[in-house]
């Protein structure tokens, strides 16, 4: 058995062990690994101050995001535009503001959606054997083996005028969005969930809370799920980072959002004929879609860290 | 093995019919008429409408308009464009090789960052190389596609001016300066599919070659008195780099949607283009198409991946 351990951070030799510490509650423990993660704790302060800009952005920097101005158009960065302007002299530290909030609520929501989608198709696999289980896992194979893309682009294609009609431009979208992306993102979860119901569902814990009378549905959300969230967590959290990049994705290929909201690959999609005379345009919001996704993934990182008790930290 | 190449064909055909099922659902649900580009069309009189309608049996109930698309889709007869007025399937396999020319490329790319990083960082677990490895894995597959492929616009193409940003398929050139000019507007978009695949490639690597590394077996090998680089090379990497196998086809899906993503900011003429330009002009059938190819083709990557698995890991073929 020790021949086939495998590799995990812990083994790091030269370094003593700990004191012995008193007991903590999990939270505690899960935060003391997660401070270890240096780039995670890093990432998590970067990201909470992109998220205060997004939220508090508009207070302090309150110019309209159409404010059409012939007179100023495609200037660099420059104190009355810090992230310059674009062909229609619009402030582009507004439009970003602005498109942060549709960006992150777009993956966050979306996250939600997935999140939502494959703890109950894997909580059912896992409890229900037979039949069900063996259905639900083929239908979640089946959709692994989609080619997202296409088929988000052939769902928002088909159904945007009808959503438009009925719930507004940005109404529409937003739900189509982030129905679709976290529609097409619910598997990983699924198969987690369903891993960690098949073997928590045999513990003695459970097995105690059955013995005492607990109905199916309280052993499910009092022992069972409390117990497979951990992993959840962490899918949820990288969850977001694709989410973010698929929005961006559909916008930057013109499809996604309509043009008066500017979302931060729309702003990208519209940068991307005018990248030889201002290259700014381009580049604030990409890097913006880059530092998001790229801290949102470290924090998953560290939460996996954290949240795994089987890693000694 | 005939048995086991059996059995992985009859269960991809379940898994296309489920794909074509669930693709035309989702047209079926759509509002509007998809085919409405001909019924609004105010040159059309209503009564040709009515007897195009029945010809091609729009009014049928769904499950009977499903079989005749996929009789039809299978008997190779894909309808054509609105826009171009040509078959499908012609526009299809004219731009077809395109793709499969810089996916590929793109994959041996990949293949030959994330092989070696992911090796030589997991025969160093923890030194300052892994975590450089490691942290650049990261910045690799956080940064969008979409995003890439502009830097590399600007870098290489307005501010150095060595690459062409367009992807051209009709080089007037001969001999060696046409395959020259195909390799320099290539390079752009086969970097950044190859770097993106390469960097979710480089943490699969790592993790199965330190999986397999602490093995008994690979104890023994060392004890033997064999030198490291035999150790590494044939014993740990070869049994490693079976599950990344499977881990490549998993990853074909994101791979096409990255292609899509490549060949829109390049131009490069290929059938992800082809998707968006139908897409923005209401090219219903190519859409249709296009996407039943692209899931063909994540079907038929996963059953290579199966076949070469059983051929790998001769534990699993004769189950």
């Amino acid at each position: 058995m020790a021949g086939s351990t495998h590799a995990s951070p812990t083994v790091e030799p030269g370094k003593p062990a700990p004191a012995v510490e008193a007991t903590f509650s999990p939270r505690r423990e899960a935060w003391r690994r997660f401070r270890r993660h240096r780039l995670a704790v890093a990432s998590s302060v970067i990201l909470g101050i992109m998220i205060l800009a997004i939220l508090l952005g508009p207070i302090i920097w309150p110019v309209p995001i159409n404010d059409i101005n012939f007179a100023a158009t495609l200037q660099g960065p420059s104190l009355s535009h810090p992230l310059g302007t674009d062909d229609l002299g619009q402030d582009l530290l507004a439009r970003m503001l602005y498109g942060g909030r549709i960006s992150l609520a777009v993956g966050l929501a979306a996250m939600a959606v997935a999140v939502f989608v494959g703890v109950l198709v894997g909580a059912v696999a896992g409890m229900s054997r037979g039949w069900v289980d063996a259905f639900l896992m083929w239908l979640t194979d089946l959709f692994l083996s989609l080619p997202t893309l296409p088929l988000l682009l052939l769902i928002i294609y088909l159904f945007r005028d009808g959503l438009t009609a009925t719930f507004g431009p940005e109404g529409g979208v937003f739900i189509l969005v982030v129905a679709v992306i976290g529609g097409l993102r619910w598997m990983p979860v699924a198969r987690l969930v369903r891993a960690q119901f098949l073997s928590l569902r045999e513990k003695e814990f459970v097995e105690a809370a059955r013995a005492l009378g607990a109905s199916p549905t309280r052993q499910v959300f009092r022992h069972i799920l409390p117990n497979a969230l951990g992993p959840v967590i962490v899918a949820g959290t990288i969850d977001v980072a694709a989410a973010i990049i698929a929005e961006s994705t559909l916008s930057f290929l013109g499809l996604g959002f309509p043009p008066d909201i500017p979302t931060w690959g729309r702003l990208l999609f519209d940068a991307k004929d005018h990248l030889d005379i201002a290259p700014h345009w381009a580049l604030f919001p990409g890097a913006a879609i880059f530092l998001a996704v790229l801290t949102i993934n470290f924090i998953g990182d560290g939460l996996r860290d954290a949240l795994d008790p089987r890693r000694v930290l | 093995m005939a048995d086991y190449l059996l059995r992985r064909l009859l269960i991809a055909i379940p898994s296309l019919l489920g794909i074509s099922a669930v693709l035309y659902t989702v047209l079926a649900l759509a509002p509007g008429d998809p085919f409405q580009e001909l019924a609004t069309n105010p040159n059309v009189p209503p009564e040709v409408q009515e007897a195009l309608r029945r010809k091609f049996g729009l009014d049928d109930p769904v499950y009977v308009r499903y079989f005749r698309w996929l009789t039809a889709m299978l008997q190779g007869d894909w309808g054509y464009s609105f826009v171009s007025r040509v078959d499908v399937d012609t526009l299809i396999l004219q731009r077809l090789p395109t793709t499969l020319i810089v996916i590929g490329s793109a994959q041996i790319l990949a293949l030959l960052v994330a092989l070696p990083v992911g090796i030589y960082a997991a025969t160093r677990p923890y030194s300052v190389f892994d975590q450089i490895a490691n942290t650049l894995a990261f910045v690799g597959f956080s940064l969008p596609t979409f995003f890439t492929g502009l830097l590399l616009i600007l870098v290489f193409s307005i501010w150095l001016d060595w690459l062409p940003f367009v992807y051209r398929a009709d080089i007037a050139a001969t001999g060696w300066q046409f395959y020259w000019e195909h390799i320099k507007q290539s390079i752009m978009p086969v970097t950044v599919l190859g770097l993106f695949q390469g960097a979710s490639l480089v943490r699969y690597v790592r993790s199965a070659v330190l999986d397999v590394i602490r093995l008994d077996y690979v104890t023994t090998a060392r004890s033997k008195g064999l030198e490291e680089r035999v150790v590494i090379l044939k014993h740990v990497v070869r049994n490693a780099l079976i599950p990344v196998v499977t881990l490549i086809a998993l990853q074909m899906p994101v791979v096409f949607g990255g292609a899509i993503v490549t060949e829109q900011i390049f131009r490069v003429p290929g059938i992800g283009s082809l998707l968006i330009s139908s897409m923005l002009a209401n090219d219903t059938p190519v859409i249709m198409a296009v996407t039943f190819v692209f899931a063909c083709l994540v079907v038929l990557f996963n059953l290579i991946a199966d076949i070469l698995y059983g051929w790998l890991d001769p534990r699993i073929s004769y189950r």
